[in-house]
């Protein structure tokens, strides 16, 4: 805006300057590099290779392994599940997320702090009493289920074939809602006042204000909130995998591609194909995010 | 409050160039009145949210033999919450505390380092148009998109060969990076850190680290509260990565070692201690209610810093 | 520590090759090879030798998830002041093999001494990651054990532990359930067929078993119905689940699951206990460790639940293992005499004791017929002397059995397929064929000659 005049009249001092970025950013650059780069490194080295899991016997297949990780069906099966996924839950937890950040920010809300605590606190249950908890809850000989179905004489089975898909949803949602809030929530801080004084001066109601002005103002915070939901929708494992001890033969070693590459590695030990699926699902990934992030916002980042 | 008026005067005529911002709810010339509809549509969501909650409240109150003889959202035949409690803290030695000293130190260091690393990069990025920084964002974003589990083994062997394996840098020095953390702080620096103010302080001959640490950290303290409350807990829940790599228990953090006490349900031998997974589940939540506690602060306060030029 | 160096450097190079260029041509020295043969053996050692370890002292590293682990190491130390023991519980089953596997894959790391189950010990054997103890003669402690739990221990001719306890299979049932419903106690499985039907006709809630599919169970009860669906020689193995023992169970149990007569919720879970205590379980055909587990965990079952022999298909005795563990001596091992004779003390010696204290079933056969332990009345089991039924259970193992190499492999497949019969209530020949397709698939692929 006015700043950028100013900037372009110092040019070269100013692109001086700009060369610090790299400063902020090189250390967490560094550590970064450590844990996510050399591991995809190792691992796409490794997708290059087949070794057997237990006579050794390294050998250089080029780009065998990706040929058939793209002609596995059992891949594929997994990956239309997690977008089927995607296409579901991500709308559902965003739209909720949104949708309370918005109250808990509108001010017409009684007690917003308790509200705004307790839609949180299921992110902080920690995976090992999920199962309890799930097993509980979908449980349809002692469980909630059970006692809801003799109430309402409906016969819903969680874990049966069914349903199955959308219990994942409901724990997922569940889980990540109050998170996603609380991205919108203190992005919505953020929003300079003097845009709602021009919006009242305007006559706008508090509909409208949401509208033209908050949700627009909090875009960034949206896109980041839908690329991250993309990469955990493709990246779905825990629920599957906490629920695969209650329901062991419905969620396969491949339920999601995330789970066929953890049950690939840790049981098989087939370590280059592993790293293949997560390479070619993280490709995937990153197409759709990228895509999602140009479309969403070119002036956010 | 102190700190808020030490800003202003550190900050001198920057405050003045600063755009007026949002108040606090409470002064606002917009205070909406409250909404017995919005409340109550807000209340039903509260309750599918507290549902689970509730089992697991009550189910700590129970004894064993009473969490496989009774339902799940009924109090058991003795409330044994307190015994649950004394029970899973002196268990094996009171191995639980050593697990929650381990959590503890991960927690701060890791999510502390993380958020470190997050806000100075995502400032970075957010206020210099240096050369490489679309690279940055289309790197990280490619290398997060790719499963971590499949990468386990890889780190593993790598953090094998450099020693690193069974010492608590493995935990702590991957948990530094938070890839969500940068782009929160990217996007919200954005916004909340307006360009003038920069110029200004740089008019006043303010080095950039200076600008940063004196003028720009505090506009970003809500983000910066934001982001560290997802490292906290992100750390505090982490799992899967110490659970591959330690093995000695007494490094652990809470979830691996809550999730070996629940694994003793299984097999020959098999000796369940539900009723102290379930207790200790919740005495894991409590910290964390309380680190929301302290830092829900931070997010009014960052509000009324912003509110104090008008 | 040298052959550790190089190989931490290999490895290394092939990383940062990788990264640089990912340049194909300079990663192809490198690579993580199998660990298989690092550690010199060759020299036959005595059973001398293990007492000299011992009395020299040292330390060695044992991970187990035993129960009594920790009391047989106290016990241990205080008998051998010398030596140091850091006993670790690295994880139960699953968690504890990810663990050894990453830690043998890595070449350091393991412990000494590792506890292993049965099924699970060719995997770790095979590819060279254990020490075979007959290098310290202790192949001469055979007549010490039962012939099932000693050919356990054994892949090819190498001896690569000696028998923690052992799990031969019996019929725990629930007497309330069987007396309210006036069901006799069945004899053979199509006794046991009848049975069911009666107790589900009558009360829809409740069934005569519990099973959702799991592998080990499969495994054991193909075993009792004469099946040996797996044999292996070095590299050549043969899976077929085609034959009559393997038919033999399918014909039964397919009659069970077709009509929904068996439970199928999940096992070990709190739903599971909740069910064995109520009633909603009448009966579980399991491995002879059960009563400990009933003890600690199934307090609503006291004085209901009564052991009798597993029925068979022509009413004479016949039973399988189901469960049950090794210790074993790895190969990174820098002082494995020392571990063996811990080995040799935990499951041969005075580390017995600790262990049958806290419930364990014995695989050592002077525990298996001492009057003290066979005739001791059990009052969860209403005073019922189990360990009558269970000894004699153990007597009447059927012989011949073995284990997958990659039996951790297949137990982890098999809900992809044989589970999907038990999901869909359908043929579970057709789930065990397709079981087989996937571990012939597998095992060639890893090296392996299977069905060739």
């Amino acid at each position: 805006m006015s700043a950028l005049h100013t900037v372009s009249n110092r040019r070269r001092w100013w692109s001086h300057r700009e060369i610090r970025g790299w400063a902020f950013v090189a250390p967490f650059l560094v550590v970064f590099a450590l844990v996510f780069l050399a591991p995809i490194g190792y691992a796409f080295y490794l997708s290059l290779y087949r070794e057997q899991a237990f006579f050794g016997g390294n050998t250089f297949v080029g780009a065998a392994n990706y040929v058939d990780v793209v002609t596995d069906a059992r891949f594929w099966d997994g990956a239309v599940r997690v977008l089927e996924f995607f296409a579901i839950q991500v709308p559902i937890m965003l739209g909720l997320a949104l949708v309370a950040a918005l109250a808990i920010d509108s001010g017409r809300l009684r007690a917003p702090r308790t509200f705004r605590l307790v839609i949180f606190l299921p992110y902080a249950v920690p995976g090992v009493v999920a199962v309890l908890l799930w097993g509980y809850l979908y449980g349809t000989n002692f469980g909630l289920a059970g006692d809801v179905n003799d109430l309402l004489g409906t016969a819903i089975r969680p874990l049966s074939e069914r349903w199955m898909l959308t219990s994942i949803v409901n724990i997922v949602t569940w889980e990540f809602v109050g998170y996603n809030m609380l991205i919108f929530y203190s992005a919505l801080r953020t929003v300079p006042e003097d845009l709602y004084e021009a919006a009242a001066l305007d006559g706008a109601g508090p509909l409208r204000t949401v509208f033209s002005v908050k949700i627009p103002a909090i875009r960034g915070a949206i896109v980041i909130a839908t690329i991250f939901s993309i990469i955990g929708s493709f990246q779905l494992f825990n629920e599957p995998n906490i629920l695969r001890n209650l329901a062991p033969n419905l969620i396969d070693t491949h339920y999601t591609p995330n789970m066929y590459a953890y049950n690939l590695s840790f049981g098989g030990q087939q370590y280059n194909y592993s790293a293949t699926v997560a390479i070619v699902m993280g490709v995937i990934t990153a197409i759709i995010a990228y895509v999602v992030q140009l479309r969403g916002s070119r002036e956010a980042l | 409050m102190t700190v808020i008026q030490e800003g202003t005067v550190t900050a001198g005529n920057v405050v003045s160039a600063r755009r007026t911002r949002k108040v606090a709810a409470g002064i606002s010339p917009l205070r909406p009145r409250k909404s017995r509809l919005l409340t109550g549509l807000m209340l039903l969501y509260l309750v599918y949210t507290l549902v689970p909650l509730v089992w697991l409240v009550i189910s700590a109150t129970k004894t064993q033999s009473d969490l496989l003889s009774t339902s799940g959202l009924q109090f058991g035949h003795d409330f044994a919450l307190f015994s649950n409690i004394k029970e899973t803290l002196t268990y094996r030695n009171g191995i639980f505390l050593r697990w929650l000293g381990n959590t503890l130190l991960y927690v701060v260091v890791g999510a502390g380092g993380a958020t470190l690393l997050a806000t100075v990069a995502g400032y970075g990025l957010a206020k210099y148009r240096f050369p490489g920084r679309r690279v940055v964002f289309a790197v990280v974003l490619g290398a997060i998109a790719i499963p971590n589990t499949a990468l386990a083994v890889p780190t593993f062997l790598m953090f094998s060969d450099m020693g690193l394996t069974n010492t608590v840098w493995a935990i702590i020095v991957p948990s530094l990076v938070s890839p969500f953390g940068l782009y929160l702080m990217w996007v919200y620096a954005e916004q909340a850190v307006p360009q003038e103010l920069l110029e200004a302080a740089r008019i006043d001959g303010a080095g950039e680290f200076r600008i940063f640490w004196t003028v720009s950290l505090r506009l970003l303290a809500p983000g910066i509260v934001t982001v560290l409350l997802f490292a906290v807990v992100s750390t505090w829940n982490n799992y899967f990565l110490p659970l591959i790599m330690l093995s000695k228990p007494n490094l652990y953090p809470l979830t691996v070692g809550l999730t070996q006490w629940s694994n003793q349900a299984q097999g020959a031998g098999a000796d369940p201690i539900y009723n102290l997974v379930i207790t200790g589940s919740l005495l894991t939540i409590v910290p964390l209610v309380v680190v929301f506690f302290l830092l829900q602060r931070f997010w009014q306060s960052g509000l009324s810093a912003g509110s104090v030029k008008q | 520590m040298k052959i550790g160096h190089r190989r931490r450097f290999r490895r290394l190079g092939a990383i940062t090759a990788a990264l640089a260029a990912s340049s194909l041509i300079l990663a192809g020295c490198g690579g993580s090879g199998g660990d298989n043969g690092s550690a010199g053996s060759g020299a036959k050692a005595s059973p001398q030798a293990l007492d000299a370890a011992l009395k020299k002292g040292g330390t060695i590293t044992y991970w187990s998830w035993t129960p009594s682990a920790e009391a047989q190491v106290k016990a241990f130390t205080d008998e051998y002041p010398n030596v140091k023991v850091n006993y670790v519980n690295a994880g139960t089953g699953n968690d504890h093999y990810k663990k050894l596997q990453n830690a043998i894959k890595a070449g350091s790391g393991a412990p000494d001494v590792a506890q292993i189950e049965y099924q699970a010990l060719p995997q770790f054997a095979l590819p060279g990651s254990l020490v075979d103890l007959s290098a310290y003669g202790l192949d001469s402690l055979e007549s010490d054990y039962t012939p099932s739990t000693w050919a356990a221990v054994h892949v090819g001719d190498g001896l690569y532990g000696l028998p923690q306890d052992s799990g031969p299979m019996a019929m725990f049932y629930n007497k309330d359930v069987f007396d309210k419903y006036h069901l006799t106690v069945p004899k053979t499985w199509d006794e046991y067929i009848a049975v069911a039907k009666k107790l589900h006709q009558a009360d829809p809630t409740k069934f005569i078993t519990d099973d959702p599919g799991d592998p080990g169970f499969a495994t054991s009860m193909i075993w009792q119905a004469g099946g040996k669906p797996f044999t292996t020689d070095g590299k050549k193995v043969t899976i077929n689940f085609q034959d009559d023992g393997s038919k033999k169970w399918t014909s039964v149990w397919n009659q069970l699951v077709g009509d929904g007569s068996i439970g199928q919720i999940a096992g070990w879970t709190d739903e599971w206990y909740k069910a064995l205590g109520d009633g909603t379980i009448a009966t579980m055909n399991i491995g002879a460790w059960m009563p400990g587990v009933f003890e600690s965990s199934v307090p609503g079952g006291a004085g209901k639940w009564r052991v009798a022999p597993m029925p068979t298909y022509d009413g004479q005795p016949a039973t399988a293992e189901n469960g049950g563990s090794t210790e074993s001596v790895l190969k990174q091992s820098k002082n494995p005499a020392l571990a063996a004779a811990f080995v040799r003390w935990l499951n041969n010696g005075n580390g017995i004791k600790p262990f049958l204290e806290k419930g364990g079933f014995p695989a050592t056969v002077k525990d298996l017929n001492d009057p003290s332990f066979v005739n001791k009345p059990d009052p969860y089991f209403g005073g019922q002397p189990v360990n009558q039924v269970l000894t004699a259970a153990a007597k009447s193992v059927v012989p011949g059995w073995s284990y997958l190499p990659y039996e951790l492999y297949a137990n982890n497949i098999f809900g992809d397929t044989v589970g999907k019969s038990y999901l869909a209530k359908s043929d579970l020949n057709a789930g065990l064929e397709s079981w087989q397709n996937a571990l012939v698939k597998y095992g060639n692929e890893q090296g392996f000659e299977v069905n060739k």
